[in-house]
């Protein structure tokens, strides 16, 4: 059994945290004491059912406010596989918190109310998908109660979703009418619904194609750690931890050590007792190297005949996440994966207004700006361009003033 | 081209050996919390996997409240034997012989609140700046929403509005002198999980998780094991029962449930038909919707 793990774009008024308390609750995933605290809370839907909105509202003040401020992650299980959500805010303010539940999701739920049909927040959610390079998207059409369950208001949403899909590059689009309210097609199929020949949301997230081939190309291992007991009878340990971040490493492989450049050839591969031949993407391991050379937490491991970038400066799509807005003469930190180096913004080049997703001439980046610049960073770096590799595509940069993360950067390019 | 994919179990255990291996790499100090349950019996076994044969870049702490099972003591020790890892013990009752903390008062007094104050004091004494722990998101819903680096001032309180962005499988450790970190490896695992990954790696537990005949009382509602440490009165029917022990804390807080899974398989299938959640046996989140997060807040685990 895998695991999936996927996240929800839209706003309570779209029904968002009911769909997910509906996935939970028609997938017997909500327990009895926690069924038992819903329904001693005051909150109810008009009609006196349970509001399964509460399930994931977590903190006192989003409570009290009835909204969601932070990503909020639950989890289920059918019988075909294992699920991760990510509940993640959609007004504009929690652009940033979107984006941290997006950043580890395969798959996005885009929710739009069938009445409203495709406005402003549906294109800065579909942006978002886009500008992460999530795999699949789901668009599910809630509210269809309210339409009368009319196939007529589906189309011309559809058709006018598929538009903003094709200039937005979103790759795997899948729309289905719901009900999160009624739990039409959320998990049981509809009975108003005939002319929707689809499946169910749950069937459609149980049979989803998520997995990848082996790809020798992209072999990246970043060391986290240098395993060396300097015990007598393991007096010559050296094994060097990590997680293969992209690609497959094999016994005999010959691999490069970025920064140095300095080859060697992969001995023996490790995880715990287990020696296996070959290792993949995801997993944690430790790679033993025939030549004795200096590495240490920092350095990447790469498959020699397909070297990462290599550079110091690099064009960036960012998103800015902190108050404090972007400042361009100061120092920031920069953390690529087990790497940590510091950087300056050399330039602005952009800014998107990410309702109407045109670009604009910036001057000042502040929270949640989305956008294109220049950095410079102290170390070279080695990295992928996002779009070939997200894993090694992406990096966050820190304000060593208060230690916050203040941006999540996505490589775009070499910039001259 | 074969297509290849990580069983679930394998992508959350290399998860979590990735989370360990950074806290070695960006942390100077830190420190693996132990409380003798099976969540963090199952963080030395993913310690094991990150880092040997090596020995662990951090000792195990314990906070003893003094009023644990037997059975989680002598687990603790034996264990702490077989892999050969430096443990520090927290007590709390030292905290109350040094005036720190006063014991509760009353029929359902309890230790529990009273072992954030040792925690905080062993950390500051020791200058730990990461303290690893096994708690899970889908035991409550304030820890949902933590970050698996979460950090706490140097009041060791967590400020649910002001966590860090947490991006893609980047961790940013970067604290000030006096803060510190928690981190949290098995966030993303269920409770079942938990229990299908002890029976995979065939883990050993302590004897409380299994079903066993023990004295109890009924208290709101919930079975709690007769003991020195909780107060009783005439009003307590002391009863003979088979049950077992979904978590393992404080004997004055923890419940137990009926059951007469004695091996692991029952234990699974029970767990996996049951209909109440694993912290719906604690009387410390009772109190209020919100106890969890006011907790937190205050510099509980």
């Amino acid at each position: 059994m895998n695991l999936l793990k996927f996240f929800t774009a839209g706003s309570v008024d779209d029904g968002k945290s009911t769909l997910i308390g509906r996935l939970l609750y028609d997938t017997d995933s909500i327990l009895a004491d926690q069924l038992e605290a819903l329904q001693q809370s005051n909150r109810k839907n008009d009609d006196g059912s349970i509001d399964l909105a509460i399930l994931t509202d977590g903190l006192r003040a989003e409570r009290e406010q009835g909204i969601t401020i932070d990503v909020a992650y639950k989890y289920f299980q059918t019988e075909k596989r294992k699920f991760i959500i990510a509940d993640t805010p959609g007004h504009i303010q929690y652009t940033r918190n979107m984006i941290t539940g997006a950043s580890t999701a395969k798959l996005a739920i885009i929710l739009i109310d069938a009445r409203n049909g495709v406005i402003e927040q549906t294109i800065r959610h579909s942006y978002l998908v886009s500008l992460l390079g999530i795999e699949h998207v789901v668009v599910c059409l809630n509210k269809m109660d309210m339409v009368d369950f009319s196939e007529e208001v589906f189309n011309t949403i559809t058709d006018r979703y598929k538009t903003l899909a094709a200039d937005l590059s979103l790759k795997d689009v899948t729309f289905i009418p719901i009900s999160a309210l009624k739990g039409d097609n959320v998990v049981n199929e509809s009975e108003h619904m005939p002319w929707y020949k689809g499946q169910s949301l749950l069937h459609f997230l149980e049979n989803v194609d998520v997995e990848t081939g082996p790809d020798y190309n992209l072999a990246r291992m970043p060391v986290q750690w240098v395993v060396r007991p300097q015990t007598d009878e393991l007096h010559d340990y050296r094994g060097y931890a990590g997680r293969v971040l992209s690609g497959s490493f094999n016994v005999n492989d010959k691999v490069t050590v970025l920064p140095s450049g300095t080859s060697s050839v992969i001995e023996r591969i490790e995880i715990f007792d287990q020696t296996p031949s070959e290792v993949h993407a995801g997993q944690s391991v430790t790679l033993h190297l025939k030549d004795n050379i200096d590495i240490s937490r920092g350095d990447v491991l790469v498959n020699s005949d397909h070297l990462p970038q290599n550079s110091q400066l690099i064009e960036a799509d960012v998103c800015w996440m902190d108050k404090r807005p972007l400042d361009e003469s100061i120092t920031y930190l920069l953390q690529h994966n087990s790497k940590v180096t510091k950087c300056k913004v050399r330039e602005i080049i952009h800014k998107v207004d990410i309702n109407t997703l045109e670009k604009q001439e910036a001057y000042d980046f502040k929270l949640n700006d989305i956008g294109r610049i220049v950095i410079k960073t102290a170390d070279a770096l080695a990295f992928d361009f996002y779009t070939d590799n997200k894993a090694n595509g992406a990096a966050i940069l820190i304000d060593s003033r208060t230690n916050l993360t203040v941006a999540a950067l996505m490589f775009r390019a070499i910039a001259d | 081209m074969s297509k290849y994919n990580l069983d679930y179990l394998d992508e959350l255990e290399a998860e979590a050996i990735h989370i360990l291996r950074e806290v070695a790499g960006q942390f100077e100090k830190p420190a693996l919390l132990f409380s003798g349950g099976k969540d963090s019996i199952t963080l030395v076994r993913l310690a094991e996997k990150a880092f040997r044969p090596g020995k662990f870049p951090f000792p195990l702490v314990h906070i003893d409240t003094g009023h644990n099972f037997e059975e989680t003591i002598t687990y603790r020790d034996k264990m702490i034997e077989r892999i050969g890892e430096k443990l520090i013990v927290g007590s709390v009752q030292d905290s109350i012989d040094q005036g720190k903390v006063v014991e509760q008062k009353g029929k359902n007094a309890s230790r529990n609140s009273l072992q954030t104050v040792t925690l905080l004091d062993t950390i500051a004494a020791h200058g730990f700046d990461a303290c690893i722990g096994g708690a899970r998101r889908d035991e409550e819903k304030a820890r949902a929403k933590e970050r698996i680096f979460s950090v706490r001032d140097e009041f060791g309180q967590w400020d649910p509005k002001r966590q860090r962005p947490e991006l893609w499988n980047i961790y940013n450790g970067k604290i000030h002198k006096g803060e510190n970190v928690r981190v949290f490896p098995i966030s993303n695992w269920t409770e079942l999980d938990v229990w299908n990954y002890i029976r995979r790696e065939n883990i050993e537990l302590p004897s409380i998780y299994f079903a066993h005949e023990r004295d109890v009382i009924t208290r709101n509602g919930q079975l709690m094991a007769a003991s020195p440490f909780l107060n009783m009165d005439e009003e307590d029917i002391v009863e003979h029962k088979k049950v077992r022990f979904r978590t393992v804390g404080d004997m004055s807080c923890t419940a137990a449930v009926e059951s007469d899974a004695d091996q692991l398989e029952d234990i699974i299938a029970e767990i996996s038909a049951s209909k109440i959640s694993e912290r719906g046996a604690r009387m410390d989140d009772k109190v209020s919707e919100a106890a969890m997060e006011d907790r937190k807040k205050g510099g509980y685990f």
